[in-house]
This record gives C-alpha cells, sequence and structure tokens, in this order.
C-alpha cells in the first residue's frame, strides 16, 4: 500500500528527443492516492499504457522521478517494485493448474505452502474461480484466464498497486459487464490502489471513483466523473466524454460577454483568464432547451436520432452543428426552433483550456 | 425422408488417383518384391514370408539399425537443445535479425551430395584444412578415413553443421510469436531466467520443437547422401547406416527380395517411431 507521486515525468521512445512532439509523456506530475480507484482514460495513443509500464518499472522515463511512498523507485525493476498489472490479453502460464497459476507469483517470492495455499483459497473465492483449481489454465475460456491474470495481480497481499491495461478488450460484450462489477467488488474488499487503464468512457466512469484523463502525452483533467461531465477542463475532455459530447461554438469576447456569431450567449459567470487565445463556448446537449419559439438562438433542426431513453436533435445554427438530447416530445426535421442554452452549464474556453468561473466565485 | 445422396465423393477421386499413383503403387511394388525371389529374366518365385524373417534374423540388419538409432540418438539429443540455445541468444528485432537469419539458413541451401563433398575434402588430413590443422599444427591423429570414432565424430558434426539450423529457425519463429506482455507478466510475477523459459518460452515453442524432432527424426533416420559421399560407410561398417545398408543390398548385389523385406521393415520403424514421437510431445494437450 503505498501513495504514488510521479514527479516531473518525461518520457520520449527516442534517444535524443529535440522537441515536445517526439516526447510520448509530456511532462506529468500526479499523484495517486493510497487505496484510490483510477481510471486512466484517452484515446489510442495518448500515452496511457507508457505512463502504466512506467509506474510497474517496464519502462525508465527519460526524466523525473517516481516515488512510493516518498521513497525513490525510479530505477528499480518491477519486481523490487512490488506493483501487479493485469495486460490486454490474458497471460496465464499455459501448462500449469489454475492453482499454480495464482501460486506463481507467491513461490517466486519463496513464500511457504501454508501462505500460499490460504492466500490462492482467498483469491479464488473472490474471483469465484474456486471448482476451476485444479484444470489446468490453458483449458480455460478468455474471460476465465483474464480473472486468472486479475488473480495473480492480487494475490500479494502487499500490493502498491494493481494496474490494468484495458483488460476487458478480449471479453465478449455480456461478460465485459460482470467483470466490471467484479473489479468494483474487488477494489471495496481488498482496499488496493488500482489504475484501469481505458479508452472507454463507460468503463472508465463505472470503475473509477477519479478519472486522468490524459491526451497527447498529456494530463487534461482529474475528477470524479460528476466533475468530469459537467466542468470539462478543456474542450477535449468535453467531446471525449458524454454521448453526443460538448457543443463547442467560437466566439467573440468583449467585455466579459460572449457573442456566438454576434449573438450574446449567457455564460455560468465572469470570465477568469484574460489572455486572447481562441474563445469557444462550451455545453453539454443534455442542456441544451429546444423550444418552438422562445428565447435563445434560432436554429435549424436537420436530423433526430431516437436512441432509447431519449432523442438527440442535430441542428444547425449560423451554419455551426448544435446537439441537443431530449426527453418526450421532439420537432421534426427541417423544423425552425430556437435554442437555449442553461445558464449555469455554459462554459467559455480559451485555446482549449476553461476559462469561465462559475457565479459566487471560483470552485 | 431424408434424400441420401453420396455423390460428393466423387470429388475425392483426383486426391485418390495422385495418392495412387505417388504412395500406393511404387509402394506395392516393393511388397510384391518382398515375397518373391527372382534370378532374373522377369521370372519370379513365391517366397512368402521368408525374406522378412531372413532379414530379422541377420546380425548384419541388426548392426546397421544399431548404428542408425545411435546416430539419430546423437542427432537428436545434439541438434534440438543447442538450435533451441541459438534461437534463444539471437536478437529480436534490429540489424543484426536478418544477418542471423540468412547466415543460418546457407548450410541448409546447400545441396546434400556437395555437403559430404565438402566435409569429406575439409577433412584430409594431408590437404583438408580441419584434416591438416587437426594432424599437423595440434597433433592429434586423426584420420576418418581409418578410425571409426573419427568417422563417426565427423558425421555427426557434418550433420549438425547442416541441419541444426532448421531447428534454430523452427524456434527463433516460435520465440519471436510470443506476446511481450508475457515477458512483463513474469517480470512483475517475480520470475527468474528459468522460470521464464519453463514457463513461457518452452510450451510456446512445444507446436514448433514437435516439428522440429519429427523432421530431424525423419530424415536422420532416412539419411543416406551426406555420409555415404563422405564416409561411403566405412572405414570398414563402422559408418553403415540402414540406408546405406539398404543400398548396397539393392543395387550391389541385387539382392532385390531382401532389400524388399529390408525397407518395408525400416519404413515400419521410421513410421512407428514417429507416431511415438507425436504421440508423446502432444499428449498433455489432450489432458484436462
Amino acid at each position: 500500500m503505498a501513495q504514488i507521486k510521479l514527479s516531473n515525468l518525461r518520457h520520449s521512445y527516442q534517444p535524443n528527443p529535440a522537441s515536445d512532439a517526439d516526447y510520448a509523456l509530456k511532462k506529468i506530475d500526479l499523484t495517486w492516492d493510497d487505496g484510490g480507484a483510477y481510471a486512466l482514460l484517452g484515446p489510442s495513443g495518448c500515452g496511457k499504457s507508457t505512463l502504466l509500464n512506467i509506474i510497474s518499472g517496464l519502462l525508465v522515463p527519460s526524466e523525473g522521478k517516481i516515488l512510493f511512498n516518498d521513497q525513490d523507485v525510479t530505477s528499480l525493476p518491477p519486481a523490487k517494485r512490488n506493483i501487479a498489472q493485469v495486460f490486454q490479453f490474458p497471460v496465464i502460464y499455459d501448462t500449469m493448474t489454475v492453482y499454480d497459476n495464482l501460486a506463481f507469483p507467491l513461490r517466486n517470492r519463496g513464500r511457504d505452502e501454508d501462505t500460499v495455499k490460504r492466500r490462492v483459497a482467498a483469491i479464488a473465492e473472490m474471483l469465484e474461480v474456486t471448482d476451476m483449481l485444479k484444470v489446468r489454465a490453458a483449458n480455460l475460456s478468455p474471460d476465465n484466464k483474464q480473472k486468472i491474470s486479475m488473480g495473480r495481480g492480487l494475490i500479494r497481499e502487499d500490493v502498491n498497486v494493481v494496474m490494468f491495461d484495458e483488460p476487458l478488450t478480449v471479453i465478449d460484450p455480456h461478460l465485459k459487464w460482470k467483470l466490471r462489477s467484479k473489479l468494483k467488488e474487488l477494489h471495496q474488499r481488498v482496499r488496493a490502489t488500482m489504475i484501469y487503464v481505458t479508452h472507454d468512457q463507460t468503463e472508465a466512469l463505472t470503475f473509477a471513483d477519479q478519472v486522468v484523463v490524459m491526451q497527447d502525452g498529456e494530463v487534461v483533467q482529474i475528477g470524479t466523473p460528476v466533475d468530469l461531465f459537467e466542468r470539462p477542463a478543456h474542450t477535449f475532455v468535453g467531446h471525449f466524454i458524454g454521448s453526443p459530447g460538448m457543443n463547442v461554438l467560437p466566439c467573440d469576447v468583449q467585455n466579459g460577454a460572449a457573442f456566438f456569431r454576434g449573438e450574446r450567449v449567457a455564460l455560468e459567470g465572469p470570465v477568469a483568464t484574460a489572455g486572447d487565445g481562441a474563445a469557444e463556448i462550451g455545453v453539454r446537449p443534455e442542456f441544451v432547451k429546444v423550444s418552438a419559439g422562445g428565447a435563445g438562438i434560432a436554429a435549424k433542426v436537420r436530423k433526430v436520432a431516437d436512441i432509447g431513453r431519449h432523442k438527440v436533435v442535430e441542428a444547425v445554427a449560423h451554419d455551426m452543428r448544435i446537439n441537443a438530447i431530449l426527453e418526450g416530445e421532439a420537432p421534426n426535421a427541417g423544423d425552425d426552433v430556437m435554442l437555449d442554452f442553461k445558464q449555469s452549464q455554459t462554459r467559455l474556453y480559451k485555446d482549449g483550456w476553461l476559462a469561465s468561473q462559475p457565479e459566487g466565485g471560483a470552485r | 425422408m431424408k434424400t441420401q445422396n453420396q455423390r460428393a465423393w466423387f470429388f475425392v477421386t483426383p486426391v485418390l488417383l495422385l495418392v495412387a499413383f505417388n504412395a500406393l503403387i511404387p509402394m506395392m511394388t516393393v511388397v510384391n518384391y518382398s515375397v518373391q525371389e527372382t534370378f532374373g529374366d522377369n521370372l519370379f518365385f513365391w517366397q512368402g514370408l521368408d525374406w522378412f524373417e531372413q532379414v530379422l534374423r541377420s546380425e548384419r540388419f541388426h548392426n546397421a539399425l544399431g548404428r542408425q538409432f545411435l546416430f539419430t540418438f546423437l542427432i537428436l539429443i545434439i541438434e534440438v537443445p543447442l538450435g533451441v540455445a541459438i534461437a534463444l541468444s539471437m536478437p529480436k528485432k534490429g540489424f543484426w535479425v536478418p544477418f542471423c537469419l540468412v547466415t543460418m539458413a546457407l548450410p541448409m541451401l546447400i545441396p546434400w551430395n556437395v555437403v559430404g563433398a565438402m566435409w569429406n575434402i575439409f577433412t584430409l588430413p594431408d590437404i583438408g584444412l580441419l584434416g591438416y590443422f587437426l594432424n599437423h599444427t595440434l597433433g592429434i591423429s586423426y584420420d576418418m578415413t581409418q578410425n571409426p570414432i573419427a568417422a563417426w565424430v565427423t558425421i555427426i558434426v557434418m550433420d549438425v553443421w547442416h541441419w541444426t539450423s532448421l531447428v534454430v529457425l523452427l524456434a527463433y519463429a516460435g520465440l519471436v510469436s510470443i506476446p511481450n506482455a508475457y515477458y512483463q507478466a513474469a517480470e512483475i510475477d517475480g520470475a527468474s531466467r528459468w522460470a521464464v523459459f519453463r514457463f513461457i518460452q518452452l510450451p510456446k515453442m512445444k507446436t514448433v520443437l514437435t516439428i522440429a524432432v519429427l523432421l530431424r527424426f525423419m530424415d536422420s533416420f532416412n539419411i543416406y547422401t551426406e555420409p555415404f559421399v563422405l564416409t561411403g560407410g566405412g572405414p570398414g561398417n563402422s559408418t553403415t547406416l540402414l540406408s546405406i545398408d539398404l543400398v548396397k543390398i539393392a543395387l550391389g548385389q541385387f539382392d532385390l527380395g531382401p532389400a524388399a523385406a529390408m525397407s518395408l521393415i525400416y519404413f515400419a520403424i521410421t513410421l512407428f517411431a514417429s507416431w511415438l514421437f507425436y504421440t508423446l510431445m502432444t499428449m498433455n494437450d489432450n489432458k484436462s
């Protein structure tokens, strides 16, 4: 058990990185609290796996330090760091039984057979694989193989952190949900720090207490699922989380007020950061009200998609596409409507970063 | 009622014909010879199983078979571990990979009789590079045309030189197909180098190694050209392997009956041993 601190971390796969673009990880300062359930979310190629491999010690970062409980472990090999990692594809030792697979990490560390027996029994019971212990691991189905991989990660009592690298990739959809809730349950039982890497927002938001969103080798935002949804710190987070993602509209800022194609849009509060980067308005489709006649911006409905629980209305205002989510009656394609943004949920972004503050001061 | 139509079986006829002409019919002529005696002029007399009895009781056959098993045993025990060891120490990526692969493949590209001739000249005590070096520079008495031990060492070394690459290439193919995650997981699990070999690399190489062992068994058990060119079965009969002996009987003495009977016995042994290897090596896969 440990708090994990990444300090000034940079990593490049090239021997002599010249510019920022040569770095797979650009500059990471991050603290993972002991016992937390974290998700590391980002598109493919954003550096998630690199970061994970640096924490586990499979990679040595080009610059910066990794501290476990304030102890520098940057140059320690994986076996010395006392961590566990579950990979995208189930890694099992084919020739061994399930029991021997689970016992492997303990036996390698010279633990006595009584401890091994007790731990294997406990973990097998948690993962509901007790009846498979005598089976050769090669004969298991993919989801059970992945369970065994997880079991090997959890078998040691004193692991600092258990890391999951997109562990549900090869699992059938109906089993994904089961394994995901199993993981959540495991976290509550063993209370180890867990980091779950994924590019699937549903997986990240259901598993984690804190979600770390990465893009292009940088951490864009850290927050609870609610934070990420309601106050994305960057338009990327707004796009990436939510379905459909946040509406981002170009605008002009004059005297602290935002104008979208000349129409004034009320923001949640004052614009905090000065600077003259490209300004954009961000509002989630959930907070766009559609009415036939009323306040707001005039728009034409292009199409309406019924996705079950609600309908997604795609409208065009001043040649910008704006999505709205409606429950119940929706207009038809071709209708003229008014779009009204909920003021407390309308944010301003400059150069992609959140620039507006809520009314009544910063949070 | 269900319609019964078996005409689809006609699609199998081309394969049946192919197998008949390239295997069954030639083999049946051998079977034919093995139960008859001829004195030429295409006159044959029924002989029953006498030739088989004669071959199985013949001391000459026993000796050749013994030499053959010893040869194949030595080949397998040297080439398989050596091939795996070389494959393990080959680079996994970079400039040296194609270099190593091509260098490894070279001996296999040389025609078999050339291999025999090369090693013959190479080991001649008076003019061969190796033979001269051993005899005149190191002062070790080495002459594979006179000394049976020297002859054996030479044919074994020659075969190791010629065919270890096959095991290397197969084992290497097995090794590079192991996903990196296995090595990473093993590292995190604290596995030793030996455990990585024993529990990851060896099991993952098993299929290709089964093929390698089978190929090396069959090839070395049926080997003819290289030792024939190198030693001609000598000195004396010391390197007369089964195939060399068989050719002596069939084409040297023109004893077609005994030669045919011996061929069939030889074939049966090869087939049985291959089956045995395969069964033993894949036995664990079917166990649950």
